[in-house]
């Protein structure tokens, strides 16, 4: 969710583009969090790794070998598919897509057609309930590397077949999207649900999370669907916003001079910052699908199904819905982003620690560093702050050494001589000696520039880091007027 | 007992002989060896041979049998067909574009034969890719009958069979899709088996049709073949479409006879179109013989068996073509790069690579799957599947076991059918329907029809091995008619 959109009024497509509207259908590709490939005991590949290390007779399609499903891609899909409200169908099964490609080394890909592994979900985003079609799971391709400064001018091409077999989860929605806005807020959603509940990292620039989106447009009122074009190569959310706008602008253009938008896939170019044409409806392959002869149907045992749904961690939406009522929209989205810090919110605020300071020390300063201290060390320090025993500046060196060192708040207090001074008759010397020291910004100030303060600020810190800043600020502005 | 007649034995005479100290596997593999040296010029049923392997395996299994250890087969001369994988030997499923292809890892099947002291003699010649019911379409040579060389062995595993027939091995495996174990067996007068899918682990076998793939065993007695097939079954982890079954009970009570069985005689088996007379006089002499042992001959219908081989020839096909896809000359195999594009490099390199047969087959399986014709050829010919398998279901209410010959005709002359393709497809009429729903065979020698061997095939239940290894074993001691070793000439 995009902080900046979100319960935000929506900008009618009518408005932005004439009288048409656009409409956003996407498909997204997750790799579930798993140890080994999706049909072999091969480790997936860490991103860079040596070409072709990471693969056996299995991943490389070698003759003779059989492919064996990895239940934890299994437990990851249905995870997700849960966490989207879908149906668990009783039967499914997985199917071949025949095509031929150097990449695809066995010539088809272990997918699933008919009987996906649940169907009908939906999932909010910023008010609209998008509705989602399917998920189901399927294997990953290799790579090709060319030699050459262009495809068709290669003069060489490499396979390397490392991520060959690493499985993939296939979210596809309905078209019920309708503005580059919605498209990116939807993948930013699930990309939050799916990092909440464990089935994925879902880092784009990864590569663990690939998203392809189906757009069209047709005249406002119109309820039938115009042609639409799928577009792919999108490594981030802003190049998801950017690829769409260009995309509905080229089919209002084309759609208005007359012409007719060809049903094709274009390629997202974040050099030239536009789209271009890949591959043509017209030379669609037949894949030929059929019922995979070496994997037998899944019957998915239902009390396995019920004790995942069971388990599932509640959902982003209900996690902010619930933070909302504490705390302001913004900084609940933050930190309802987050299982851990959400946990750590509950948990400070449940030892006594104010919900605001704790929430603001969660988001400023837990957030960015990215290292989450125990709930007790930070309801402690969170009092001490409240309190006004330190200042905000020894608050994070505590929260830091807290974290880095396990120990309490107090203990590091202690140890530091850590106290703030609020005692105006002991901090006026060091006013006066700042006034003193800074004529300059001290004149500046006394003609009207006010914020020639922070320059005595500032210095006052250097000078006295336990002060509290609202006295010195205080003491200064007397002294000064 | 000279060299030679060390090639004429059983494995289980060979393993009394081995366990008393009398021979070692050393001595057996060299009798195989000196015969091979003598006969395969003519036979040709080894593409190649393995004396790595055979040295050091049959060494192994001397000194665990010296040691008074040593599993079920120790010692005892094995052939491979040319579709099962064993790390390092070259393994090219009777096909040129898996020239000089070395796998990197073995079969599970074989691993099995190996730990349980198999010796590998050398890899038998079979029809490329297994498509085929002569060995007439194997890529390097075609494979004599040993009984008759005029005539083809059978096929696909035509080599393995005429192996064990022509004593150039003792067992030999082999895979059966429609019939490629059962009728070689038959044509060469040795037992063949087919067990039921999912009883024997197909990691690493190069897959023809995956949903009707079983590997089994040759061998020249129905005890013999049933050692070899309990040691292949089991559940294997690599194989997820491998039964978690019991090994032995292949093995439960095979040998208690057929007095009081039923056994079920199809009428549409009987009365096959095609049928040589002298089939069928040697398939109810067989009949004759069950009864006086005990058996009811029962009369039992498979209304669909009509349906059969053209359901058959949709599914293999159709799973063929996307089996076959990952020939493409990148990885692997035959490679023709000089090629101006990746579409270029397919095509030489499959044109090249694949005989007339695989490629018509390719083609017939990619068109019965494209997409308009998907519901009218490949769900049509799962539906005729599914009606087949009742069929049988229903039969089996029945009886105990179906009993047919296992090719309607002897051994045919070299070159006889090659221009037919249909006439060659009707070898495997009376097998396939075993393969399309999954069930147990065997085939077991039943006398000779103008001098060449006859076939009796037993058909079972699913998972009931022992039910047909018994009416098979009951029939073979009865008859007296045992399975010889040729004299090639």
């Amino acid at each position: 969710m995009s902080p900046s959109t979100s319960g935000a009024p929506r900008h009618l497509p009518a408005e932005r583009e004439g009288a048409w509207e656009v409409v956003i259908g996407m498909e997204v590709h997750v790799q579930p969090k798993t140890r080994s490939k999706m049909f072999c005991g091969c480790a997936v590949a860490p991103l860079n790794a040596p070409p072709n290390t990471y693969t056996c007779e299995v991943c490389l399609g070698m003759p003779g070998v059989l492919p064996a499903i990895n239940i934890a891609a299994v437990e990851a899909c249905l995870k997700t598919a849960l966490a989207l409200s879908c149906e668990i169908p009783r039967h499914t099964k997985f199917d071949r897509k025949n095509y031929m490609y150097p990449d695809l080394p066995k010539g088809y890909q272990i997918s699933q057609y008919d009987l996906p592994m649940s169907v009908n979900g939906h999932i909010e985003v910023g008010g609209r309930t998008v509705r989602i079609r399917r998920v189901h799971l399927e294997e990953d391709t290799g790579k090709l590397v060319h030699a050459g400064d262009k495809l068709h001018r290669a003069w060489e091409s490499y396979v390397d077949l490392n991520r060959a077999g690493v499985p993939l989860m296939e979210i596809v929605s309905e078209p019920d999207l309708r503005s580059a806005d919605e498209a990116r807020d939807y993948a930013m959603e699930l990309r939050t649900v799916l990092r909440n509940i464990g089935a994925s990292e879902a880092d784009m620039e990864k590569g663990q999370m690939r998203v392809e989106p189906n757009i069209s447009v047709r005249k406002v009122g119109s309820s039938g669907l115009g042609v639409k074009t799928e577009l792919k190569n999108i490594n981030s959310f802003r190049a998801l916003h950017r690829a769409i706008s260009y995309e509905v602008a080229r089919h209002v253009e084309v759609l208005q001079s007359g012409g007719a938008v060809v049903q094709e896939t274009r390629g997202w170019s974040e050099d030239e910052q536009r789209t271009f044409s890949q591959r043509s409806k017209e030379f669609a392959e037949d894949y030929r699908y059929f019922p995979e002869p070496d994997l037998p149907p899944l019957e998915l045992d239902r009390a396995w199904i019920e004790e995942l749904r069971r388990n599932l961690p509640e959902l982003p939406a209900v996690t902010r819905a619930a933070l909302e009522k504490e705390l302001p929209a913004a900084v609940a989205a933050l930190i309802g982003e987050s299982r851990d810090l959400t946990e750590l919110y509950r948990q400070t605020i449940a030892r006594g620690a104010s919900s605001t300071a704790t929430a603001n020390w969660i988001v400023n300063e837990v957030a960015p560093s990215g290292k989450i201290p125990s709930p007790d060390n930070l309801a402690e320090l969170v009092r001490f702050l409240e309190d006004g025993a330190i200042t905000r500046d020894q608050g994070r060196e505590v929260l830091a050494e807290s974290v880095e060192t396990g120990r309490t708040p107090a203990e590091i207090v202690a140890e530091h001589g850590f106290r703030q001074t609020s005692d105006p008759s002991e901090l006026l010397v060091i006013a006066e000696a700042v006034i003193d020291a800074n004529p300059k910004a001290a004149s500046d100030y006394r003609a009207g520039k006010t914020q020639a303060i922070y320059v005595l600020v500032k210095d006052f810190r250097a000078r006295a880091p336990q002060a509290n800043p609202k006295v010195a600020n205080e003491l200064l502005t007397k002294l000064l007027s | 007992m000279t060299s030679d007649d060390l090639t004429r034995i059983t494995v289980k005479e060979a393993l009394r002989l081995l366990r008393l100290g009398t021979i070692s596997s050393a001595d057996l593999v060299t009798a195989h060896v000196e015969r091979i040296e003598r006969l395969d010029s003519k036979v040709k049923a080894y593409l190649r041979f393995t004396p790595e392997l055979w040295e050091k395996q049959a060494a192994e299994a001397d000194r665990k049998l010296r040691a008074g250890a040593g599993g079920p087969l120790a010692g005892i001369p094995m052939a491979v067909k040319d579709v099962l994988c064993v790390q390092g030997v070259e393994t090219t499923a009777g096909s040129q574009i898996l020239k000089g292809y070395r796998p990197p890892y073995t079969a599970t099947a074989v691993q099995r034969l190996f730990e349980a002291g198999a010796v590998m003699i050398g890899v038998t010649n079979c029809d490329e890719f297994a498509m085929g019911s002569s060995t007439e379409n194997s890529s390097y040579f075609p494979t004599r009958n040993p009984w008759d060389l005029a005539r083809v062995p059978g096929g696909s595993s035509g080599g393995s069979a005429a192996a064990v027939a022509a004593g150039e091995a003792m067992i030999a495996l082999g895979t059966d899709t429609g019939g490629s174990i059962r009728q070689p067996a038959a044509l060469c007068g040795v037992v063949g088996m087919k067990p039921t899918y999912g009883r024997v682990s197909r990691y690493g076998l190069i897959a023809f049709a995956s949903s009707l793939d079983q590997i089994g065993p040759f061998a020249r007695s129905v005890d013999d073949a049933a050692v070899v097939l309990s040691v292949m079954s089991g559940l294997d982890a690599l194989d997820s479409t491998s039964a978690d079954r019991a090994p032995m009970e292949v093995l439960n009570s095979f040998d208690r006879g057929v007095k009081g069985m039923r056994l079920g005689l199809p009428r549409e088996y009987y009365e096959v179109e095609g049928v040589e007379p002298g089939v069928k006089a040697a398939i109810d002499a067989a009949l004759v013989v069950l009864q006086k042992e005990g058996a009811e001959i029962v009369d039992v219908s498979l209304p669909h068996s009509d349906y059969g081989l053209a359901a058959y020839y949709i599914i293999a096909p159709a799973e063929c073509s996307s089996n076959l896809a990952r020939f493409d000359g990148v990885k692997y195999g035959l490679s023709e790069v000089d090629a101006r594009n990746i579409t270029d490099l397919y095509m030489h390199t499959r044109r090249k690579g694949f005989g007339a047969e695989v490629r018509r087959r390719v083609m017939l399986g990619t068109y019965a799957l494209s997409s308009g014709y998907y519901d009218a050829y490949y769900l049509k010919a799962q539906k005729v599947r599914t009606l087949i398998k009742r069929d049988f279901d229903e039969a089996f209410q029945k009886c105990d076991a179906i009993v047919s010959a296992t090719s309607p005709t002897v051994a045919f002359p070299l070159g006889a059918k090659t221009q037919d393709p249909l006439a060659m497809y009707l070898n495997d009429v009376l097998t396939l329907g075993g393969n399309l729903a999954g069930l147990p065979g065997i085939s077991v020698p039943c006398g000779t029809s103008d001098g060449l061997p006859v076939g009796l095939q037993v058909l079972g239940p699913q998972w009931g091995e022992n039910v047909v290894l018994r009416v098979a074993r009951a029939y073979e001691e009865a008859s007296e008619i045992k399975p010889e070793v040729a004299d090639v000439a």
